[in-house]
């Protein structure tokens, strides 16, 4: 019987334990009820490049950030208001995020003397007064775990494997989520006994909180005022594959994804060769060079080609990016971005390629970068990419993230009969009189796009610099700086893709100018900023090349502007450059998203 | 591989591209050029459904004097090209030209495995044991101790047998030919069009300009018929002698091959027959080095499933749901809510 139910706008909830302990389905289940109970959310799945490092130690705890709420959120949160620690380890990795005077559920099965030493931990934090300040729930997790499962005659370590099901029980039970969402899921999930024993944990988890009274309160998140529509939660890769997959049926052919497994963007190839009954066909390549270079060779065949990758795979695509640029293809390079340089940060955010984006190859060799924004967003940047490479004939490439690509936000599913179809304009036979491979529209520039098979049209790229119009092998001066302004030319063309930008908020007081996925955040900080009283508008980019039209006059319409980015400072420099003007810069480089917190403050010392 | 049903005749003429030829004068690649061209025009094929896809280096220029669909790549990926291609456009016969150094060294790793995955193309290797379009450094055939520009003590590099490394990668067809051995040569690109799979195919090819003479020591007539041997499935492997074979191959018990004179009737019993399906017979056949003759013909030919078909079989598979398809469903299904 509950006796005292808080109403509360928003919550941050954090999970966290070793990586073998289940934290990311943990917050996935948290995180699918409460998109079906109607709030707003966001996520942030944090967890290391190691797929088992040694259990109990720093190094291999993951954890699981969500942000549930009743209003209109854009960011997982800064703050987490309750941590789950299954282990000194998680605790210790986690503390310091946790609000001041939050709540932290912590396994006592799990802090004996070899757990702290594991965790370099050395007195017992439960008993030497460091966690002063935060309400601290000590659970027998395990113990209470073994004892909910024990007539199922599982050995120790099947029972103890469950517990995460009776820590997400009991914060089911603290914040009011309905369990069922979670026990249709297990059904179909696992098989006997082992379905049993994590419906049993569940429920045991339920019934600790119900009746041990452990929190003064248990609280309700109400539904957030969305606007109208069917919602599924949805994270940014999922959201990108179904983006690629909408793209090829708009357009009439088939899809192909030239792939390597690589961190974090393995997940768009899992998606995408679930889709075999669209006829999408997803090819694993031996290496990324091979990924991209295949996905060229089904783009000279017909097909939408796109090539998916993550940092150190984008430099191994540069050269066979540099022959769709000259070959005039359509492709779409996806770069879901981690930390670098070289292996770098597998695992974490950032937001550093923008340069190799838009300069990583060698030659002139342009092309047009668009980023996503959220996780939804990669749905319509996707959809957006591939349209623009069939019209124009060239590669795109599109910026997501690591955040971007784990995390996870309610879509509100588009109307699949108001989106405009794809036109390929693929070249006849009847275009056979005078065909000439590099003839082109007048309008966009996009040469002829012939697939073999088609009658009459036989013709060969390759390259080598191209004659206009015949495609002819050219060693001609002129001819090379002819075409170097024209593939130039093609990418200024997009602009007219591009639509203006708009100022959120005041458009003469300080500027905040974000790409990709810092946008949740700025926007976050500057509707707290002048909240605060302080005048301050948010500029988002989508396209990065070309930069929209109106850009520089917005920006000189702002008192000063920053760029706020996760990298050193590459949009920056690349709009200082562009527009000649006095910029800021705010950078953060830690493998993690900004807080809107930072932001506020540099709002404030920019005022 | 569709043929047309209104099939049109070909002459070789029809497949000859309108651009001048920029191979040096006297190089292999003219004989090979104008035997594909032949090949093409006899297989039944209609024009539109070739496509010729090469590398980087002087017979990767390939595809730009063939009057088909071509696409002339970047250095030692067209492998991945092919690929791509093959499963975009099943329907087409797709030719990939490469040779030694785009194939064996800065492409080594596609090689291998469109050997090993089975795509149903034809991968002919331009083996002249030296790079030519840079103007002569060694190749990963050259021989050891061959001087070059970029060895002019010698070359110090152990290098690869091509029909070996195709074995090794498990590659459904091995078959080696000659630029100069036309008639020869015209065969195997049949047999090699003829097979489901990869089917690769060595040739020797001579650069006059930077490695002269690289196989003459085979190729010269003097000394042809004791330096080569034609393999022929389910045929004693004989050679020698200008009137018919004085010589076979023979299996000693340490598994090794030796040469035996025949004897003066001609007569085979105890000579190794070729057995192209065999893969030891096949490894062993294509190390042989002189003293040995060197195998020429069909080494190896298995049939196994290419891997463009079952990726088309796959994708029949799953198209045979009702839903198949079925956007809304891929969009809408799963745990959706409505907010009114």
């Amino acid at each position: 019987m509950r006796t005292n139910v808080e109403t509360v706008d928003n919550v941050v909830i954090r999970f966290a334990g070793d990586s073998g302990d289940g934290m990311q389905l943990t917050g996935t289940q948290f995180t699918n009820t409460s998109a079906i109970q109607g709030n707003d959310l966001a996520t942030f799945p944090d967890f290391p490049a190691e797929i088992r490092a040694p259990a109990g130690t720093v190094a291999g705890v993951s954890g699981f950030q969500l942000h549930f709420s009743s209003k209109d959120i854009r960011t997982p949160g800064d703050e987490p208001n309750i941590l789950i620690a299954m282990n000194p380890a998680a605790l210790k990795a986690n503390i310091d995020a946790l609000k001041t005077g939050g709540t932290v559920i912590v396994n006592t099965d799990k802090f004996t003397d070899r757990d702290l030493e594991k965790a370099d931990y050395e007195s017992n934090p439960l008993e030497d007064g460091s966690l002063e300040g935060y309400q601290v729930v000590e659970v027998e997790l395990s113990t209470l775990t073994k004892r909910s499962v024990e007539d199922l005659g599982l050995g120790a370590k099947e029972s103890d494997r469950c517990k995460n099901f009776f820590a997400l029980g009991m914060t089911y039970w603290l914040y009011n989520r309905d369990m069922s969402i979670t026990q249709d899921w297990i059904k179909g999930k696992f098989k006997a006994p082992y379905d049993q024993a994590n419906l049993n944990a569940l429920q045991a988890g339920w019934n600790f909180a119900d009746t041990m009274e452990l929190f003064h309160s248990s609280y309700e998140v109400p539904p957030a005022q969305l606007e109208p529509g069917t919602y599924k939660n949805i994270t940014g890769n999922a959201a990108l594959a179904l983006g690629l997959l909408t793209a090829a049926k708009l357009s009439g052919r088939q899809l192909f994804q030239g792939a390597y497994p690589i961190t974090p963007a393995s997940d768009v190839l899992h998606h995408l060769s679930k889709y075999k009954d669209f006829g999408v066909v997803t090819f694993q390549a031996e290496d990324e060079i091979a990924a991209i270079c295949a996905s060229i060779g089904a783009a000279f065949g017909g097909s939408i080609a796109v090539t998916t990758t993550s940092g150190p795979g984008v430099a191994l695509k540069g050269e066979a990016l540099g022959l769709a640029v000259i070959t005039e293809l359509p492709l779409v390079l996806v770069d879901i971005q981690r930390g670098g340089p070289s292996t770098g940060l597998p695992t974490k955010t950032e937001q550093s390629d923008l340069n190799i984006a838009l300069y990583g190859r060698h030659g002139e060799c342009p092309n047009p970068v668009i980023a996503a924004a959220t996780p939804s967003d990669c749905f319509d940047a996707a959809l957006e990419a591939v349209r623009v490479a069939v019209k124009y004939r060239m590669p795109v490439v599109l910026l997501t993230d690591g955040y971007l690509g784990n995390g996870a936000e309610p879509w509100r599913l588009p109307e699949l009969d108001q989106l405009e179809p794809i036109d390929c304009n693929l070249s006849t036979p009847d275009d056979a009189e005078g065909f000439q491979p590099y003839n082109r529209d007048p309008e966009t520039l996009a040469r002829n796009w012939a697939i073999p098979g088609t009658k009459g049209l036989e013709h060969r790229i390759g390259g080598l610099e191209k004659e206009e119009g015949t495609g002819n092998v050219s060693y001609d001066p002129q001819n090379h700086e002819y075409m170097s302004n024209l593939r130039q030319s093609k990418v200024d063309k997009v602009v007219a893709d591009v639509p203006d930008v708009e100022v959120y908020g005041d458009s003469d007081g300080v500027g905040l100018i974000s790409w990709g996925s810092t946008y949740g955040a700025v926007r976050t900080a500057v509707d707290a900023a002048r909240a605060a009283g302080l005048k301050a508008g948010h500029v988002h980019l989508r396209w990065l090349n070309p930069l929209p039209a109106n850009l520089e006059a917005i920006i000189r319409g702002f008192s000063n502007t920053a760029v706020a980015e996760m990298n050193l400072g590459q949009l920056y420099r690349y709009l200082r450059a562009e527009y000649l003007l006095e910029l800021e810069s705010i950078t953060k480089i830690q493998g993690q998203p900004f807080k809107s917190s930072e932001l506020i403050a540099e709002i404030k010392k920019l005022s | 591989m569709a043929t047309n049903e209104e099939q049109e005749s070909y002459s070789k003429k029809d497949f000859m591209s309108d651009q001048m030829i920029r191979w040096c004068p006297g190089c292999g690649d003219y004989a090979i050029l104008s035997q594909v061209q032949t090949v093409f025009a006899d297989l039944g094929i209609p024009k539109e459904k070739f496509a010729v896809i090469s590398g980087i280096g002087c017979s990767s220029r390939f595809p730009y004097y063939m009057n088909t669909y071509g696409f002339h790549t970047i250095h030692g990926r067209a492998p991945a090209f092919a690929t791509g291609l093959k499963l975009a456009n099943p329907d087409l016969s797709v030719w990939m030209i490469t040779g030694d150094g785009d194939s064996l060294s800065i492409g080594g790793n596609h090689f291998i495995h469109i050997l090993r995955r089975n795509v149903d193309i034809q991968l002919l290797l331009f083996n002249n044991r030296i790079y030519g379009l840079t103007k002569g450094q060694y190749s990963p055939t050259s021989e050891v101790g061959k001087k070059t520009k970029s060895t002019p003590m010698g070359s110090i590099d152990h290098p690869f047998e091509p029909c070996a490394v195709a074995l090794g990668a498990d590659a459904s067809f091995v078959a080696r030919t000659v630029d100069i051995f036309v008639k020869d040569q015209r065969a195997v690109l049949k047999e090699a069009a003829d097979h489901r799979g990869t089917s690769f195919v060595e040739i020797f090819q001579n650069c006059n300009i930077f490695n002269d003479g690289a196989f003459e020591d085979l190729t010269d007539r003097k000394v042809r018929d004791e330096a080569v041997v034609f393999v022929k499935h389910q045929e004693p492997l004989v050679f020698g002698g200008k009137a018919g074979p004085k010589k076979g191959l023979k299996l000693n018990a340490q598994l090794q091959v030796e040469v035996v004179e025949l004897n003066e009737d001609g007569d085979t019993d105890g000579i190794l027959v070729h057995d192209e399906t065999n893969p030891v017979l096949a490894n062993l056949l294509a190390r042989m080095r002189p003293p040995f003759p060197v195998a020429m013909g069909v080494i190896f030919r298995v049939q196994r499933p290419t891997y463009d078909a079952g990726v088309v079989q796959q994708l029949e598979a799953a198209q045979k749901v009702p839903s198949a398809g079925d956007l809304t469903k891929a969009i809408y299904g799963g745990n959706t809510w409505v907010v009114e």
